[in-house]
């Protein structure tokens, strides 16, 4: 037995609990210096678990998406950084091993993804477009055998730690805005020229600072399905579950320091309901909301997988785009009262009961493409969709 | 009906092109069509011959080019006749 598959023999629960034990540890200095969480990236390297949800005959170990969130919302109780670029290195996978089926070049590069457990960016927004990752104004330029692109990426997490990003792009440089392809360009065939920096609230750690990207690579590396379908069946319902999940970890931790919070305080003052008590139920309930938000939508998303009607359809648009609204919402709320029940244990670094990381780092959910635009594209929708009023349906 | 379904691309459509460049089976959104636009027409067509979309057709692959939006709309006509 090889040191590789001795770990991969464990459960992917005990895997995703050692790398974010390790991730906790640093957490804080990642938040502080608002460097890239690289002890917790480097042990879910060693836990092998870069490149699991890649099918067997390509090295991985073909897990699904629902796996893959309970990862992120393991590693959102750790730290929020470290989960946030599993979860976004998560999405391309899922792009590429859904999107790219027959391409012998995606094919080989899934399988050094697992054997090297390689790390891959993304880059959609851009400057002069923001958030519409439907929308580019660079074009790729295809001459022979080679692609070139140049993209003034507005934000590129991790780009600089990266080992390969995918870019969106329009697909030629006559091409409508909407008509785009995604293109998987490795380290050596990129520059980035950095233009901005990432100095923010939160999610400081994700390192998202902005680049001009300068690319030239073999045209074979243009994924063959337009980015149109792999944006509505894959890449928006992803992001939405897998963001989710991660922000429901962030709100869980709130939580489980209110609750000690509480707990403490009750023990000192035995027959006494602390103050905080009844906020530590309501809260509860507002996370068992966003839990049940998310599962449902990995329950969605796992019965529409692999039927592109499905996934194509309005109601599903709908209902992922609902679980991103609801769910970056909802744990601004419970943080909220996790602060009130802690008080000034809680608004102060350096406590068991600090939740200012918490909160800032859950400020970002609702900016993360943001909600207004959601929101406009849902009601747009909902102009035709009719609402589905069963239950279980 | 295809040249209504062209009228009510041209009108609500949003198109960077001009409808008539773009051929019955070509990919509207290839095209340029955006997720509104298509709403929008078809919100048109549903006032132009009223009807509703049923869930079935309310997809990218119904609105994806001027035959398949013919072909949906044959198909909830014949069903509304029946
Ligand atoms: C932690 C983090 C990591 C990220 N990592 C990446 C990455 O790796 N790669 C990447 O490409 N991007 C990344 N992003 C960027 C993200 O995907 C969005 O592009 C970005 O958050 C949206 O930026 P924006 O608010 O400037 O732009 P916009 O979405 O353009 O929004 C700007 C403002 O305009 C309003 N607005 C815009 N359009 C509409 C509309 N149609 N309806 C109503 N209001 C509208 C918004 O409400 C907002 O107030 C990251 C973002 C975060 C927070």
């Amino acid at each position: 037995m090889t040191a590789a598959s001795k770990i991969t023999a464990l459960g992917l629960t005990e895997r995703a609990k050692r790398a974010a034990k390790i991730a906790a540890g640093f957490a804080d200095k990642v938040d502080i210096e608002g460097r890239f969480p690289s002890e917790g990236m480097e042990a879910l390297k060693a836990e092998r678990l870069m490149g699991i949800m890649i099918r067997p005959e390509f090295g991985g170990e073909g897990v699904n998406l629902t796996e893959i969130a309970d990862i992120c919302a393991i590693l959102g109780q750790a730290c929020a950084a470290t989960a946030m670029t599993y979860a976004m290195h998560q999405i391309q996978i899922a792009s590429l091993a859904d999107y790219a089926v027959g391409s012998s070049w995606h094919e080989a590069f899934q399988k050094r993804i697992c054997d090297e457990q390689l790390l891959i960016a993304s880059a959609t927004s851009e400057a002069g477009i923001g958030g519409n990752l439907r929308n580019s104004i660079c074009a790729i330029e295809v001459d022979g055998e080679t692609a070139r692109l140049t993209k003034d990426a507005t934000v590129i997490s991790y780009g600089a730690h990266a080992d390969a990003i995918m870019v969106t792009s329009r697909r030629h440089p006559d091409a409508a805005h909407s008509d785009q392809v995604a293109t998987v360009f490795l380290k050596d065939q990129y520059t980035l020229e950095q233009t901005s920096v990432w100095d923010t609230l939160g999610m400081r750690g994700t390192c998202s600072d902005g680049y001009i990207l300068k690319a030239e690579a073999p045209g074979e590396q243009i994924l063959p399905r337009p980015f149109a379908e792999i944006a509505a069946q894959s890449m928006l319902a992803v992001s939405h579950l897998l963001w989710g999940a991660l922000w429901y970890g962030i709100a869980a931790d709130a939580l489980a320091r209110a609750q000690s919070f509480v707990k403490g305080a009750a023990r000192k003052s035995p027959g006494q309901m602390p103050p905080g008590a009844l906020r530590l139920a309501e809260a509860s309930s507002l996370l068992q909301l966003v839990k049940a938000n998310v599962v449902a939508g990995l329950k969605q998303f796992d019965t529409c997988k692999g039927d592109s009607d499905a996934l194509n359809a309005m109601s599903f648009s709908v209902a992922m785009n609902n679980v991103k609204i609801g769910t970056s919402q909802t744990i601004l709320t419970i943080i909220n009262h996790c602060m009130l029940i802690c008080g000034i244990a809680g608004y102060k670094n350096g406590t068991p009961f600090s939740l200012g990381r918490h909160l800032r780092d859950a400020h970002s959910a609702q900016l993360m493409i943001s909600n207004d635009r959601i929101l406009g594209n849902t009601s747009t929708m909902l102009l035709v969709n009719k609402q589905d009023t069963s239950l279980l349906g | 009906m295809k040249q209504t379904i062209r009228t009510l691309l041209a009108k609500h459509g949003n198109l960077p092109v001009a409808i008539d460049s773009v051929g019955d089976g070509a990919d509207l959104y290839d095209a340029g069509l955006s997720s509104f636009a298509s709403v929008q027409v078809m919100l048109a067509l549903e006032e132009e011959f009223d009807i509703e979309f049923p869930e079935q057709f309310l997809n990218r692959k119904s609105f994806s080019s001027v035959e398949a939006i013919e072909a949906a709309l044959s198909e909830i006509l014949k069903e509304q006749a029946a």
